[in-house]
């Protein structure tokens, strides 16, 4: 198991708390139930767990996927600096995320999903892994020949316009010798 | 099982506490029962085998279903998502009201219906007995179901997110091992039925709802209305799951049995490019063209089984895979192998199969173009291998008088041993002065202008710089038209078969083709194009 990068599983399954977490506090919030705060609350913490989670990493080793739209994304996380590159920060933000979750059944599953989440980025951060936007690369064109710089200032030798018309009406007279051989002997 | 369960009188008062959540809930149970004994099926690659095996006779379509068994798979899983996420939303509605109901915060009849079993000789609707501490998580994490349900989505949850393409491909470890929380799963929905929560009333010719519901204060008290009593259904999803778990049990003893079995390196080469080509011998092994196995090396990994087509032929007394760097496993293998003194025995090897539709079709056709492109080719060596053997034997089920083989790749790199057997069977087939029975190209379609400088340069010599055979190489891509034409044009009034194992662009375009240059007139060419699947 050496080469795994950890954060890219703890990115799957804190996007997929993200969501459960949001679906448990519409259902906590639309049914009314009792403790419908920490439903309400379990919303936005969905939504901002969502956004945050969204744009995957560019992985160390390999070719990294984006997910379809990340791009937006990709720029806000990454206007937050240290703050979204390191992991330890990710893992300590889940695990204080989920807290309030637990306190009612409806969002229970998604605070111990988040948990999860939260350790499998503690592992990542302890190997060392960190967040790194993917931007769409330059391509990097080859520099041009020398040669294409400077194009030739004459145009190529030709007989005078006499001798053209000659050519297109006469074609034996238009017949010259090659100077060197042009058949493979 | 839903209609019994939810719509009948006996349900009645149940209904009452609950609304149509009930309803809710037990219909994604039933759907989940259904498709948690489906989903231990696909992955049963032996038992598959065995299905293949007695459908010899029958149609090649059904055959072939067994090789989308990891669609299938997945697409049922997807449905157990789904129907879980169900399940549960309906189910906190349950507990939220029953929880409710306990409180007294609804109708009179409904605190009634809550406080049965509070006394003796009654039987209990509402399955929240206590009163104090009321809170839905309490009774969650406190009964069997719920703490098994709890449970089970979880491990649900952690197989989905490890199981994303993202994560299957790149770091397989991960997911397999994750993956086995399935056990868990198994276990627990087995005894996520067993507390009988769901409460049905039992006394119905004694307690007639429709005359008692108004009177909740007289139960017990008039004679017409004795208190209603209530039993909870049995589990009833063992019944579903327990043939495919004893079914899957049985698979994995199998691999287990396979994997003790012995198996004889004949040879070990390392090919040029980092390819390794194991050739194994194992009691028992019977394989057909173009399938595949399992290899399981305990000195790398203990539990991870990796596929390889075979590229040696049923004829042949052994069997044989080439193997590419790829990946860890195989990056360890190749390097075990190369620390290998001369002649010695490899490491134990595991070796589960073969699996895999049979390409027998190949035989069938006077003519067959076959391509293949890029790893594609692989399985054309074993086909091709076999092709040979059994034209020397003069096998009377060949039908095969002239094979087209269209080798399409961006480099040949990774691929010289395949050049190799080309080259073999281009030498037995002059000594046999049978120039005609296989033409092949390669297209190299990754070429650039040094290739090509190179190639200007060689231009005069016999055989192709880049591979050393006697027929040329051409760059860039085939033009299909061309080559249809060819063949056309060289074997008229036959029936063509043309295999592929390639992309499915490609696949799209020859059949296309294959169309375009068919004849209805017998007396001219006919194209069939067959989709395998190697």
């Amino acid at each position: 198991m050496g080469k795994i990068e950890w954060a890219m599983w703890a990115n799957e399954q804190a996007l997929a708390s993200g969501l459960i977490l949001l679906a448990g506090g519409i259902v906590g919030v639309a049914g009314q139930f009792r403790g419908w705060e920490f439903a309400a609350y379990a919303v936005a913490a969905g939504v901002f767990v969502c956004l945050l989670e969204y744009p995957r990493s560019k992985r160390a080793k390999g070719t990294s996927v984006e997910r379809s739209g990340q791009y937006c994304f990709t720029v806000c996380v990454k206007a937050f600096g240290p703050l979204t590159r390191n992991y330890y920060v990710r893992a300590f933000l889940h695990a204080a995320i989920c807290v309030p979750g637990g306190f009612m059944l409806a969002t229970v599953l998604g605070c111990v999903c988040l948990g999860i989440a939260s350790l499998i980025y503690l592992a990542a951060a302890i190997r060392g892994e960190h967040w790194e936007p993917i931007l769409p690369r330059k391509d990097v064109r080859k520099p041009v020949a020398e040669s294409i710089k400077n194009p030739p200032q004459n145009p190529p030798p030709r007989p005078p316009p006499e001798t053209r018309r000659k050519q297109a009406k006469d074609l034996e007279g238009a017949a010259y010798d090659n100077p060197s051989s042009v058949t493979d002997d | 099982m839903l209609l019994r369960g939810s719509i009948r009188d006996n349900f009645f008062y149940t209904r009452h506490l609950l609304g149509s959540a009930l309803a809710w809930a037990r219909a994604p149970a039933a759907v989940l029962n259904f498709n948690c004994m489906l989903i231990l099926l696909p992955v049963c690659r032996n038992l598959l085998s065995l299905i293949r095996g007695s459908l010899m006779c029958c149609s090649r379509t059904m055959r072939r279903q067994m090789d989308r068994n990891l669609t299938f798979h997945k697409l049922v899983a997807y449905m157990i998502a789904l129907m879980t996420a169900i399940h549960m939303v309906a189910h906190l509605l349950n507990v939220e009201w029953y929880n409710n109901s306990r409180q007294g915060v609804y109708d009179e009849l409904s605190t009634t219906l809550s406080d049965l079993a509070d006394m003796e000789n009654t039987t209990y609707l509402n399955p929240i007995r206590t009163t104090n501490l009321q809170i839905p998580l309490y009774f969650a994490f406190t009964s069997i179901a719920g703490l098994t349900g709890i449970i089970i989505t979880l491990a649900l949850i952690l197989m989905i997110t490890s199981s994303m393409e993202v994560i299957r491909r790149s770091y397989f470890e991960v997911f397999w091992y994750t993956h086995h929380l399935f056990v868990i799963f198994f276990a627990g929905l087995v005894i996520h039925g067993i507390g009988g929560i769901v409460r049905r009333q039992s006394n119905m010719e004694e307690h007639n709802f429709t005359l008692c519901k108004d009177q909740a204060d007289d139960w017990g008290k008039i004679p017409e209305c004795p208190n209603p009593e209530f039993e909870g259904g049995p589990a009833a999803t063992w019944m579903w799951v327990l043939g495919p778990m004893i079914i899957y049990a049985a698979e994995r003893l199998l691999r287990l049995i396979r994997y003790v079995q012995n198996v004889q390196y004949r040879k070990i080469v390392m090919r040029p490019s980092k390819v390794l080509e194991l050739q194994l011998v194992k009691k028992g092994f019977k394989m057909e063209v173009g399938q595949y196995i399992f290899l399981n090396c305990p000195a790398i990994s203990q539990l991870e089984w990796h596929p390889f087509t075979m590229t040696s032929a049923p004829e042949e007394d052994f069997f044989s895979v080439h193997i590419r760097s790829a990946g860890d496993w195989t990056d360890k293998l190749i390097e075990i192998m190369q620390k290998l003194p001369e002649g010695a025995q490899g490491p134990k090897m595991g070796v589960d199969g073969p699996f895999g539709t049979a390409s027998e079709d190949v035989f069938d056709y006077e003519v067959s173009m076959l391509v293949g492109a890029g790893i594609g080719v692989t399985p054309f060596a074993s086909i091709l291998k076999s092709i040979w053997y059994r034209f020397k034997d003069n096998d009377p089920k060949l039908r095969t008088r002239k094979i087209y083989f269209y080798w399409l790749c961006r480099e040949t790199h990774a691929f010289e041993w395949f050049a190799d057997l080309l080259q073999l069977l281009e030498k037995e087939m002059e000594q046999r002065g049978l120039w005609d029975f296989l033409t092949y190209k390669l297209f190299l379609t990754g070429w650039d202008q040094s290739h090509a400088d190179h190639v200007m340069v060689h231009f005069d010599e016999d055989t192709d710089v880049v591979t050393g055979l006697k027929q040329k190489t051409h760059y860039g891509r085939p033009s299909w038209d061309k080559e249809f034409e060819q063949v056309r044009r060289d074997n008229p009034a036959s029936v063509v078969g043309m295999f592929l194992c390639g992309p499915a662009a490609l696949a799209n375009v020859l059949e296309k083709k294959c169309g375009k240059y068919s004849d209805v007139d017998p007396r001219r060419t006919k194209f069939y194009f067959n989709k395998e699947n190697f």
